[in-house]
Formats: C-alpha cells, structure tokens, sequence
C-alpha cells in the first residue's frame, strides 16, 4: 500500500453572501496515494475547482472560505496554515496547473522567467542557474528548440506550447502532488491527447501524485485510477475508472456517461441528456441533491440526504438505491 | 503520433534558425513611437532645452542676477544681448537659460516623486482590496479636496521657500491622480489568472505587486509621468509668478514672469520669453505623453487615410465598390 500524499475529510469550503453561506463543496473527503492519478469529474459549479483552490488555499483570495474539515498533506495538516507557510508549500510541493494557459501566464514577461521564477523562490537558484534549469525543462516537456523560446513573451507561443510552458513551471521544483483544473479545456482534441500524455509520462518519471479536474469523461478515462463524481458540492460516487466505467452505480454518473455520443447508445438514436440543469447553490432541493432530476427519486430521496454507502472495498456511492449490505440496485 | 508531430517541429526549428525572430513588445512600441512625427519632435526639442539650460554657464558669459543698469531695458538684438536686457541690465537670455535649469528640475523631480508615491499608494490600494483601500482613498479624496495652491503658499510661507520644498510640497499635492489610475488598473489586473497562477507558484504578495503587476500597468504610468513634468512645471510658474517660489537670486520662467508683469506695458517682450518658453516645453511633454501612450497601447493601429484605403479598395476588390 503507497502512502497518502493527501488526505481530505469532511471538507467544507465556499462563499459568505446575502443569502447566507453558500457551500460550493459540502463535506468533502477524498484521498490521494503517491503516484496515483484521481480524476474529479462534474458538471460546472458542482465544486471542483473550489475543492482545489482549498487544497492550494488560495480559495481565500478568491473571495471564498473553508469552514470546516482537514485537509491533511504528507502528514501536515494545511488548513491552519497561514499564508506565508503555504507559500513554501505552494508551487514546491503543491503546483497547480490552469485552465486556460494563454491566461495563465504573465503576458510582460518572458517564458524563462516565469520558469525561473519558481525555482529562484524556492530553490534559491541564481537567474542564470535558474534560466539554464528552465531551459532544461522547456526540453523535457517537449517543446522543441528551449534556448530560442526561454526568451519568447507567452502572445508568441500556440496555446499548446503555452500549456506545457504552464507545466513546465508547475513541475520546476519536482511537486509531489500536482492539481491540474481542467488542463485541456481551452485546447483542441489532438494537443489535448499530447498534453494528457505529456502529464502521464512526467508523473512516471517524478512519481508525483495528481489532481486531475475536468468536466470530460473522456479525460478521465484516459488518465485516471480513480474517479470521483461530483455533484452540487458533494461526491455522490466514488472508485476505480472501472468500477466507475463498468459498474456505475449513482444514477447521475450513469445519466453522465449515457449521455456521452456513442456509449452505449445506438448510432442514430437521440443521444441521451440529463433533464434539468444543476441547482443553484442557494437553492438546494431537500434530502438529496440529484433527486429532482434522478430518474428513480423515491419520497425517501426527498426526504433525507443519503449517506455514502460502499459498494466494495474501492467503490463508494451516495445514494438511497444501494443497501450496505447488499450492494445491490432496490427496484 | 504527438512524438511525430514534435519530431518534425523539432527538426524544423533544428533547420531553420530563428532568423526572423518577432519583435519584442518593447521594440514594437518603440518603432511606433519613433514614426510619430508629434513626438519626435518634441523629444528633440525638449533635449534641446535640456541641453541649453544645463550648459548654460558654457553658453552665455554674463551672470543671471548680475545688475548692470547702464545697460538696462535694452531692445533684442542689442549689441552682445540677443533678446535684450531687462529693466536692471540683466541679458535676458542668460536668465532664460538658468530659469530653465530650475524649472526644468522642478518639473522632472517632482513628476518622478508623485508618480512613486502615487504608484505605491494606488497599487497596495487596488490589490489589496477592503479596509485598506477604503483609508487609501478616503485619503485621496480628502488630498484632492484640499485647495492645493493654498496649502503650497501656506506652506511655503512657513517654512520657507527653499527649493527643495517647493519640490516636496508640490509632489505631496499631486500625487493622488496617479494613485486612482493605478488603483483602477490593479483593481482589474488583481482578477487575472495569472495572478493565481503567480500566487499558485509561491510568489509573495509584494513581489506580485510590484513586479508582476506594475510591469503590466508601467504603460499608463509612464504616460502620467510625462503629463505630470507639465503641470508641474505650470504649477511652479503660478508659485513663482505670486512670490512664493523661486526667489532672486535664483530664477525661474515663472518668476521672470511675475517680474515681466510691472513693465508689460513698456516692455512686453518680458512677458513673451518665457511665457513662450514655458508653452513650448509643456507642449512638447505632452506632445512625447501622447505619443508613448499610442506607441504603447497595442490596440493603436496605424491609421490610413481614407483616401489611400478607397484607392487600393479599389485596386484590389474584384467586385464594384
């Protein structure tokens, strides 16, 4: 069994407004082994990017606070951490790569500096050490001819090339968790593929551990060991890609990847949807949170939140369906 | 297949050095500047300035405060005194070259000092957000609504009128427009993802603000900058002009003008010299100001004539226009 490089229980994390405190992840726990890939999937607004913004702490600059739970990283406890530890923490241990690389980076400055800058901060390295080092990752992850693009201003690069600039300054100090928010969102199919690929064989060769987020099942599928589906600011399921792929059991994940064109449908036949949208988060229905849009709601879903129940040693689920014992669908 | 793909890119760029590298940001402003007609002008006229007023001694051989009333009130072009003398025997245009020395420095330092302090008070103001901002503008506010040119000559009358305070005072009282415009940028800039990512490597607060975000917002400080050595030089005019700043022996362009004042209508050229200077220079600074902001704004385009654009729409569209 590899060691937890991060640990969540009963994360709650959101916004103070004037309806009241509005919980964007809603008693949260998840974990992460050395070496592991876990994918966060869910629709937009169901919390996964407040879930990360918690972990890096950087949800208080965003407006946002944690209320409760722990958030354990190799041993040490994060959430009563100020700010200044969190900075030797961040982009040393903890890095984080963003959704849309071209924002990402700081258009007056040149590609090698942003690389340097890291390990200038945390490594203590000189300019020039650093700039040779931001040369060497440049090469690493693939981008072709380091020396002339270390002194290229980001409006220069493709998107592409800009997202494994965003990276390359992710991986500078050798991270043992990396939290990636829908690293392939902004860009087109094949430089997604080489991006995903990019990452796998960079966590084989750092063996860092990574946190994937991404709203594309696809994704998911390609990378991850485990899965965890969100909904609403909880995790309504829980396993392994194949226990997620070939045994869904929370209606929603199943309402997700039946309305993926081609799974399990027939060619030509209307492709399945979701009906509804997700709730607001100060409007959340009563009991649990899918059941105005499940498909076998009964008055017990209506009525009280379903605990997580689990289904096998890697497979947990939040759903009124399964018995604990049994494991098995009540129709 | 990605491996392939970088393979080939790899040996493209392995074939083909980087000849054609695209110019920098700085670069491009910098030839666009330097194809504005307005600015460049006014940059050499400025240097000229420059130049005259800090060679003056070199320049000229009569002193600026030397009295010679056998030659007083001489007409220009008198013998050895190109624009005259005035009503004490000074050559006029040896007091024009040292008043600019002074005035120029007046508008340089104190331009240089409010944009810091502007810059810093705007800037912590705009990231940091909340109470901080809040007192930071409050203060602005109370620093715009006091009459500025009262509390520089109430200043003045106490402690003296030394020029290093005149320095001081006027930058204390000019400083708050730089810190609103660099407030509204940071305010914007703060919300940039670039930021998070910034803050996601571990850069402490202060090396966000006052590296990765000023460099961002240097465009519109420097182009404040420029306009501020105008007004201040204007503002030292008016000092000068009511007895309160530059004082004999020293001189100023606005102090030969409150001089110039008794005899305006004797002598008015008096008056012209250096109200004539103190325009062209103002001028000028705001001349180069315009001209730095259109060379770098990047959405500045070069615009055509719309005579020349029909032509060649003309020329090159195959349907009728």
């Amino acid at each position: 069994m590899a060691e937890k490089v991060l640990e969540i229980r009963g994360l709650t994390a959101g916004f103070v407004s004037d309806n009241g405190f509005l919980k964007a992840a809603d008693n949260i726990s998840l974990e992460l082994k050395r070496g592991e890939t876990l994918c966060v999937v869910g629709e937009s607004g169901s919390g996964k990017s407040v879930t990360s913004l918690a972990i890096m702490r950087l949800l208080e600059y965003a407006g946002g606070i944690i209320l409760g739970g722990n958030i354990v990283f190799q041993g040490e406890e994060l959430t009563t951490k100020s700010q200044e530890e969190m900075g030797k923490i961040r982009g040393n241990k903890i890095a984080m790569i963003f959704q849309d690389p071209m924002s990402a980076l700081n258009p007056v400055f040149t590609v090698g500096d942003q690389i340097s800058e890291s390990l200038m901060i945390h490594q203590g390295m000189s300019k020039q050490e650093a700039m040779q080092e931001a040369i060497k990752l440049l090469g690493h992850v693939g981008i072709p001819a380091p020396e002339i693009r270390v002194k290229q201003y980001p409006h220069e690069l493709s998107g592409g090339m800009c997202q494994r600039v965003v990276i390359a300054i992710a991986l500078a100090c050798k991270p043992d968790l990396l939290i990636a928010d829908e690293p392939t969102t902004a860009l087109d199919v094949t430089v997604q593929a080489q991006i995903l690929e990019l990452l796998k064989s960079l966590q084989d060769e750092f063996g860092m551990s990574i946190l994937l987020i991404t709203h594309d099942m696809g994704v998911a599928s390609e990378v991850a060991d485990r899965i965890a589906v969100m909904y609403a600011g909880t995790i309504v399921e829980e396993g392994t890609v194949f226990d997620i792929f070939d045994h869904p059991s929370h209606p929603y994940t199943q309402g997700l990847l039946n309305s993926i064109p081609g799974y399990e449908t027939a060619r030509g036949s209307e492709l399945y949807t979701i009906k509804g949208s997700i709730p607001r988060l100060g409007e959340l229905p009563g009991g649990c949170r899918f059941h105005p849009r499940c498909p076998h709601a009964t008055d017990k879903c209506r009525a009280m939140e379903p605990g997580t129940i689990s289904l096998s040693d890697t497979h947990r689920t939040a759903c009124w369906l399964y018995n604990e014992e049994a494991g098995v669908m009540k129709q | 297949m990605s491996e392939n793909l970088d393979q080939q890119e790899k040996v493209a760029a392995d074939n083909q050095p980087d000849l054609r590298k695209p110019p920098g940001p700085w670069k491009i402003a910098a030839r666009k500047f330097l194809r504005n007609p307005y600015a460049m002008i006014s940059v050499f006229v400025l240097l000229f300035f420059v130049i005259v007023s800090f060679f003056a001694p070199y320049l000229t051989p009569y002193d600026p405060a030397k009295i010679d009333l056998k030659n007083s009130n001489l007409p220009a072009f008198s013998d050895g005194h190109l624009l005259g003398t005035d009503e004490l025997g000074r050559d006029i245009l040896t007091r024009l070259l040292y008043s600019g020395r002074i005035s120029l420095t007046i508008g340089f330092s104190v331009a240089l000092a409010s944009v810091i302090i502007g810059t810093i008070v705007g800037a912590i103001s705009g990231y940091f957000g909340g109470w901080i901002d809040t007192v930071l503008m409050r203060f602005v506010d109370v620093m715009y609504s006091l009459p500025s040119l009262f509390l520089n000559i109430l200043v003045l009358a106490i402690f003296g009128d030394e020029f290093i305070y005149m320095i001081l005072i006027l930058s204390f009282t000019s400083w708050m427009g730089v810190a609103r415009l660099v407030r509204g940028n940071f305010l914007q800039l703060r919300e940039m993802q670039y930021v998070e990512a910034a803050r996601a490597i571990g850069v402490p607060n202060r090396s966000i603000i006052f590296n990765h975000l000023l460099r961002n917002s240097i465009h519109p400080i420097i182009v404040n900058a420029t306009l501020m050595v105008g007004a201040a030089i204007l503002s030292e005019s008016a000092l000068s002009y009511l007895g309160l700043g530059i004082q004999a022996p020293q001189t100023s362009w606005g102090l030969m003008l409150s001089n110039a004042q008794e005899f305006m209508l004797l002598d008015p050229w008096l008056a012209v010299y250096p109200g004539v200077c103190i325009l062209i220079v103002v001028l000028a600074v705001n001349f180069i100001g315009d001209g730095l902001q259109q060379a770098l704004n990047p959405r500045e385009k070069k615009k055509h004539p719309v005579r020349r654009l029909n032509e060649w729409r003309k020329k090159f569209s195959k349907s009728a226009v």
